[in-house]
C-alpha cells in the first residue's frame, strides 16, 4: 500500500476518534457512549499524570515482578542451528502472563473514575485471573464472563478466579467461547453502566480501549529494547508474538515499529489449517474487515456478515477478531501476520518444555512455532526475540488429553 | 423544510396525532421462525393493530439484546435468513400495503458487508422507511446515517437514561422519523420502567426535539402498553412478540398457531395503546 511508503511514523495512532486508518472507532450502543467519552477523558488525564504513572510503576516493581527477564534460549538456539533466540519472559509475571500489565493500569483508572464494580471477559482465563487478582488487591467485586466451552477446558483458571473472590459466569450462547463471553460482558455493562468498569483484556473494543491496552502493554517492548541493547548492543532482527486479540503482540511490537531494520511477525491461530472453513482463528489471514465489539477490524465472517466462531487449540486465541491496530499494521505492510496450526503449536509447546525447561502457554507456543520455522534459515549472528506471553500450567489438561494421558 | 416529501412514517404519525392516540410499534425478527411464516407474520401485523413495524435484521452477535431476541436471531439464521431475503420480504409486504411504515433494525456489520450504498438503494427500493442501527452512535454518522438520509431513509436514534442534556443534542442532530427512548438501562426484554420515570424522560427529550418519542424495553402486556401510551407518542414491543413466536413452535417449527399467536398479542397491545389516553 502506498501509505507504507509515506508514513514517517507508525506510532502516532489512533486519531482523536480512535481510528487507525479505516480501523478502530466507537461502534457501541448509545447507552454506553457517555461513559466511553468519559473513559477517554479520564484515561488521557491519567496518562499525563506523573502520580498515576508512578503508582503503576511501583506496583509493577514489587507486585508484578517487573522488569521481566529477557532470557537467551541457548539450548533452543543450538537445537535449531540458526539465529540466537531470546525469550521475553512475561510468563514469569505475577499471575503467569502479560495480562497483569493491563489490569493494574485499568484498576487504577477505575478507581480514579469512582467505579465500584469490575467486569471482565476471558478466554483462556489468563485475563480473568489477572482481573480477579487486581480486584482482590484493590478490594473490588469482580465478575468474569467466560464461555462455557472455555470453562470446561480451562478449569484450573476458573478455580483460581473463584479463590481470588471473583464470580465466574459461564456463557452458553453461541459456541461458548471468547466472542460470546465478550457479548455477555457488554450486555452486563449496558445494564450496569453507572457503577461498572469494564476491564477489557485485549487491545480491541471501542476507542480508547485499543490504544489504552496497548499503552499499558508497551512496557513489554520498552523493556525488551533496553535489555537487548544491554546484552547485544543492538536491536533484534526479528520480533515474534502470538496474536489473538493481540495485546501481548502490540505491547512488544509498538516500541519497535519505527525501527525499519527490525522485522516484526504476528502469529495467528491456524487451528486445523487455513484450508478448513471455520477451522481456524486467523482473522487477518482468513477474514475481512467488519464491525464487531465496538471496532472495525478484520473479522472471521460469512458472506452475509454473520460472525464465525473460528477454532483454536488455544482458548486465548479462539476469537474471530483482532485489535484494530494490528489490522492497520497488516494493511500498511509494517507487520507480517502468519498462521501456525494447532499441531505446530503443540509441537513447539513440547520442544520448548523439553529443551529449555519452560512450559509455555499454548497461545505463546504459536509464537515459538514461528521461531522454530525461521531460526534455522537465519544466520548465527542474527537475533530473534519471542514474546513468551504466558506459562502453560493451565494447559496441561488440554495437552494431556490430546496426547492421550488421562489426568 | 417543505420541499421534502412526506415519508410514510411522518404521514402515519400525523394521522395518529389527529386521532389523538399513541402509536403501537411492533418488532419482529425477519426470518423467524422461517422465511415463509415470517412474511405471514409481517403481513398480519397492520390488521392486528400495529401502526409502525420494526423488522429485525438478524445478527449472530446482538450485543444489546436479551435472551428472547438473541434466540429469535438464532432461529432466523438457522432457517437461512439473509439480508437479501429480508429486503425481499419488505418488497413482498409493500406490494399489499403502501402505508404502514417499516423500519429495519439491527447491527451494522451485515449492512457493511452488504455494502452501504447498495444497501440504502436496495432498502429504499424495497420500501423501507427508516433504520435503527444499535451500534452506530452519532460519532460514526458518516458510515450509514448520512448515506441513508441522502437516499430518503429516516435514521432513528435510540435515546437512553444515560442521554443527558449534553448528549441529547448530539444524538438528535441527524435523527429523523421518531426518537426511540430505551426506558431502562440494559438489554431488551428484561426490565421495564415505571410510568412516572417514562413521563419525565419523554418531557426531557421533547425539550430538545419536535420528533415524536416512542418508548420501549420491557413492555409485555396491553396493560403496560396503556400505561406507557399515556405519556409517550408511541409504545414499542419486541421481546414479548418474539416470545409469542417461540411459544407457538413445536420441535422448533412453525405451527398453524404461530401467526395467530403474534396477531392476538398485537391486538391486545393495540387495545391497550388505544385506551392509554382515554
Amino acid at each position: 500500500m502506498s501509505e507504507a511508503t509515506t508514513l514517517n511514523s507508525y506510532r502516532t495512532g489512533p486519531d482523536e476518534r480512535g481510528h487507525f486508518g479505516i480501523f478502530g472507532g466507537r461502534y457501541v450502543a448509545e447507552t454506553l457512549m457517555p461513559l466511553i467519552l468519559e473513559l477517554d477523558q479520564a484515561y488521557e488525564t491519567a496518562k499525563a499524570d506523573p502520580a498515576f504513572q508512578g503508582e503503576l510503576k511501583a506496583l509493577h516493581a514489587t507486585y508484578t515482578g517487573r522488569p521481566s527477564p529477557l532470557y537467551f534460549a541457548e539450548r533452543l538456539s543450538a537445537h535449531l542451528g540458526g539465529a540466537k533466540i531470546y525469550l521475553k519472559r512475561e510468563e514469569l509475571n505475577h499471575t503467569g502472563s502479560h495480562k497483569i500489565n493491563n489490569c493494574l493500569g485499568q484498576i487504577l483508572l477505575a478507581r480514579r473514575m469512582g467505579k465500584t464494580r469490575i467486569i471482565a471477559e476471558t478466554g483462556a482465563g489468563q485475563h480473568g485471573v489477572a482481573s480477579a487478582t487486581v480486584c482482590a488487591r484493590f478490594g473490588y467485586p469482580c465478575e468474569v464472563y467466560m464461555g462455557a466451552t472455555d470453562v470446561e477446558r480451562q478449569k484450573p483458571n476458573v478455580f483460581r478466579m473463584e479463590l481470588l473472590g471473583a464470580e465466574v459466569h459461564p456463557v452458553t450462547s453461541g459456541n461458548g467461547t471468547l466472542k460470546d463471553a465478550m457479548n455477555e460482558a457488554m450486555r452486563d455493562w449496558v445494564t450496569n453502566v453507572e457503577t461498572t468498569y469494564y476491564m477489557i483484556g485485549t487491545a480491541a473494543g471501542p476507542h480508547p480501549y485499543p490504544a489504552m491496552v496497548r499503552d499499558f502493554q508497551s512496557v513489554i517492548g520498552n523493556e525488551t529494547r533496553e535489555q537487548i541493547m544491554a546484552v547485544e548492543g543492538r536491536l533484534p532482527d526479528l520480533v515474534i508474538a502470538a496474536v489473538g486479540g493481540g495485546s501481548n503482540a502490540i505491547g512488544i511490537f509498538h516500541p519497535f515499529l519505527d525501527d525499519p531494520d527490525v522485522r516484526i511477525v504476528g502469529v495467528e491461530a491456524g487451528g486445523h489449517g487455513m484450508q478448513v472453513y471455520n477451522g481456524h482463528a486467523a482473522s487477518l489471514n482468513g477474514g475481512k474487515p467488519g464491525v464487531l465489539h465496538g471496532n472495525r477490524t478484520y473479522l472471521l465472517q460469512d458472506d452475509d456478515g454473520q460472525i464465525l466462531e473460528g477454532h483454536s487449540i488455544s482458548a486465548g486465541l479462539d476469537y474471530p477478531g483482532i485489535g484494530p491496530e494490528h489490522s492497520w499494521l497488516s494493511d500498511t505492510g509494517r507487520v507480517s501476520y502468519v498462521p501456525a496450526t494447532d499441531q505446530e503449536a503443540l509441537d513447539a509447546f513440547q520442544t520448548l518444555t523439553k529443551v529449555e525447561g519452560i512450559i509455555p502457554a499454548l497461545e505463546s507456543a504459536h509464537a515459538v512455532a514461528e521461531a522454530i520455522k525461521r531460526a534455522p534459515q537465519m544466520g548465527k549472528d542474527e537475533i530473534i526475540v519471542v514474546n513468551l506471553s504466558g506459562r502453560g500450567d493451565k494447559d496441561v489438561f488440554t495437552v494431556g488429553k490430546i496426547l492421550g494421558v488421562d489426568l | 423544510m417543505s420541499s421534502l416529501p412526506v415519508t410514510r412514517i411522518d404521514a402515519r404519525l400525523a394521522k395518529l396525532r389527529d386521532e389523538g392516540r399513541a402509536a403501537l410499534v411492533t418488532f419482529v425478527t425477519a426470518g423467524d421462525p422461517d422465511t415463509e411464516t415470517s412474511l405471514s407474520i409481517l403481513k398480519a401485523l397492520p390488521g392486528a393493530g400495529a401502526d409502525i413495524i420494526e423488522f429485525g435484521m438478524p445478527f449472530s452477535d446482538p450485543m444489546a439484546e436479551g435472551p428472547p431476541i438473541q434466540a429469535a436471531d438464532i432461529r432466523a439464521l438457522a432457517a437461512g435468513q439473509t439480508m437479501v431475503k429480508t429486503l425481499e420480504q419488505v418488497r413482498a409486504f409493500r406490494a399489499g400495503d403502501n402505508e404502514t411504515p417499516i423500519v429495519l433494525m439491527g447491527y451494522y456489520n451485515p449492512i457493511y458487508i452488504y455494502g452501504v450504498e447498495r444497501f440504502v438503494a436496495d432498502a429504499k427500493a424495497a420500501g423501507v422507511d427508516g433504520l435503527i442501527v444499535v451500534d452506530l452512535p452519532p460519532e460514526e454518522d458518516e458510515e450509514l446515517c448520512l448515506p441513508a438520509i441522502r437516499a430518503g431513509i429516516s435514521f432513528i436514534r435510540l435515546a437512553t437514561p444515560t442521554s443527558d442534556e449534553k448528549r441529547l443534542p448530539v444524538l438528535l442532530k441527524n435523527s429523523s422519523g421518531f426518537v426511540y427512548y430505551v426506558s431502562v438501562l440494559g438489554v431488551t426484554g428484561v426490565k421495564s420502567a415505571a410510568a412516572g420515570d417514562v413521563a419525565a424522560a419523554v418531557a426531557r427529550i421533547k425539550a430538545h426535539t419536535p420528533l415524536p418519542v416512542m418508548v420501549g424495553f420491557g413492555v409485555k402486556t396491553g396493560e403496560q402498553a396503556a400505561a406507557i401510551a399515556a405519556h409517550a407518542d408511541g409504545v414499542v414491543v419486541g421481546s414479548a412478540l418474539v416470545n409469542a413466536v417461540r411459544d407457538s413452535l413445536v420441535d422448533g417449527k412453525a405451527t398453524a398457531a404461530t401467526v395467530k399467536a403474534v396477531a392476538d398479542l398485537v391486538a391486545d397491545l393495540s387495545a391497550g395503546v388505544r385506551r392509554g389516553r382515554s
